[in-house]
């Protein structure tokens, strides 16, 4: 379970700017939660305070029970080990093989090398690229390149999956193979997901839940079928009309 | 033909001498260049007020001992470094004692070349290690120093290449390899065929050194 209470981030520099305002949520265990928004809103943000890849500026963050916003040195990197995260431009490493990428996090722990290869190949199995382990990402179509970081996060068994913006390099069709994939993930091995999108269909095909940020704010939240049916916040509907806009065009 | 023969059987020992005195000397001090280099330009992007580890004090010092170093002239590094050269190695002369000033003129160098090779792996990859749960140090050895090795590998082969033209200088004072051979000849003794072919022995084997680097490069970069 992912608490968040009365969590804000501000970014100081020649100007102040505040990316996070008090923000609380709950993301219970099993959960494919979307957090849904403009670009510039926050839920970037947000979603790199969970694994601390931006610390807090203040609030809480319990990560099953435990309030994590001041781990340092290595309970934080334990902390990121058991949270997986996958990126919109895939961030793979350029120089290492399928294999090796999906291999980087159990060399981090010093797993021993048959140890990594064989859950490596299990992971690339999982993801639909078994046949790939040689090759290197750059000769992979975004798609791929999806598959391969997907495994790479899960090296770890994480317990929580961060995806930010995970879909929105890719084609349509290529967008719903991995929300398949993703999904399959959570309900398979109990992942709970943590998805920021902004795009309405991304959240309405796997999110079971919803927020919606705005400024920094959460405008409004609860399950994806009552946020899509009556939403409350002018900022949702705005959202709702300009999507059912983009899809009719 | 004779008398390319008489001038091998009379020269020839000495310019091969030369060819392999130069390539030692080069050689190892391209090594130490990048042993001293390659921490300094690994400091430098660890600090830098971006870096994983900003010290503002630590970044602005590195990068002043960075520039000092590269703007003194070699030629006056070489004289001037000549008791602290006869200190570390015992001698001022020949192969070791040039090594000692190539080294401390090459280090600044070999310091920026890294950091700009660093500076070109993608952010997105540190996030992606840090999030895997990658200490720092094992960002800099399996992401950074990894992933920029084809650009490191360049850098390698520019930084042979500016200390064949800085060993030759050392020449000089004494140094040997094909610079000294150029000078002694060429310019004391007015033997204008030895200096011609020393001139050519450098430009083939910078040509050499070039095609090895690009090669070794490609090959090992798998971006494309």
């Amino acid at each position: 379970m992912i608490q968040i209470n009365h969590l804000s981030k501000t970014f100081e520099g020649a100007t102040v700017h505040h990316a996070l305002r008090d923000v609380s949520l709950t993301i219970e265990d099993g959960d494919i939660y979307g957090i849904i928004g403009a670009s510039g809103a926050g839920k970037s943000t947000l979603v790199r305070c969970i694994n601390l890849l931006e610390r807090p500026t203040a609030g809480q963050l319990f990560i099953n029970g435990v309030d994590v916003v001041n781990l340092r040195g290595k309970p934080l990197l334990e902390l990121r080990r058991s949270i997986g995260m996958i990126f919109q431009d895939f961030s793979l490493f350029q120089q290492r093989s399928v294999l090796h990428n999906v291999t980087f996090p159990l060399e981090l722990r010093h797993d021993n090398k048959q140890h990594r290869v064989a859950r490596a190949r299990e992971l690339l199995e999982i993801v639909g690229l078994a046949d790939k382990e040689t090759s290197y990402p750059a000769q992979l179509s975004g798609g791929q390149q999806q598959r391969v970081a997907i495994a790479r996060a899960l090296a770890n068994e994480p317990t929580i999956m961060l995806c930010d913006e995970a879909t929105s390099a890719l084609d349509t069709r290529t967008t719903t193979s991995i929300l398949k994939l993703l999904k399959n993930i959570n309900q398979e091995f109990g992942v709970t997901m943590v998805v920021i999108t902004h795009s309405l269909s991304v959240a309405h095909k796997i999110c079971n839940k919803i927020a919606v940020i705005d400024e920094g704010r959460i405008v409004e939240s609860g399950s994806t079928a009552d946020v899509f049916a009556h939403p409350q916040s002018p900022i949702t509907k705005e959202l709702l009309a300009s999507d059912t806009l983009s899809v009719g065009a | 033909m004779e008398a390319i023969q008489g001038f091998l059987s009379q020269y020839g020992s000495l310019l091969a001498q030369g060819v392999w005195d130069t390539l030692v000397m080069t050689g190892v001090s391209t090594f130490f260049a990048y042993v001293i280099g390659i921490p300094i330009g690994v400091l430098v992007v660890l600090t830098s007020p971006t870096g994983l580890r900003p010290l503002r004090v630590a970044n602005t010092v590195l990068g002043w001992i960075v520039n000092i170093g590269r703007s003194i002239p070699f030629i006056i590094l070489l004289v001037a470094l000549i008791p602290f050269t006869r200190w570390i190695v015992g001698t001022s002369l020949g192969v070791p004692g040039a090594v000692v000033p190539l080294v401390v003129a090459a280090a600044p160098f070999v310091g920026r070349m890294v950091e700009q090779s660093l500076a070109e792996v993608d952010s997105g990859l540190i996030e992606a290690a840090m999030s895997s749960g990658a200490s720092t140090s094992q960002i800099v050895f399996k992401v950074f120093l990894r992933e920029s090795l084809p650009s490191l590998v360049r850098g390698a082969s520019i930084t042979f290449i500016t200390l064949f033209g800085y060993a030759a200088m050392a020449g000089t004072v004494g140094a040997g390899g094909l610079g000294d051979i150029a000078i002694r000849y060429g310019y004391q003794r007015f033997q204008g065929d030895i200096m011609v072919v020393a001139v050519i022995l450098c430009i083939v084997l910078v040509q050499i050194i070039q095609s090895i680097g690009d090669i070794v490069a490609r090959k090992i970069d798998k971006r494309n």
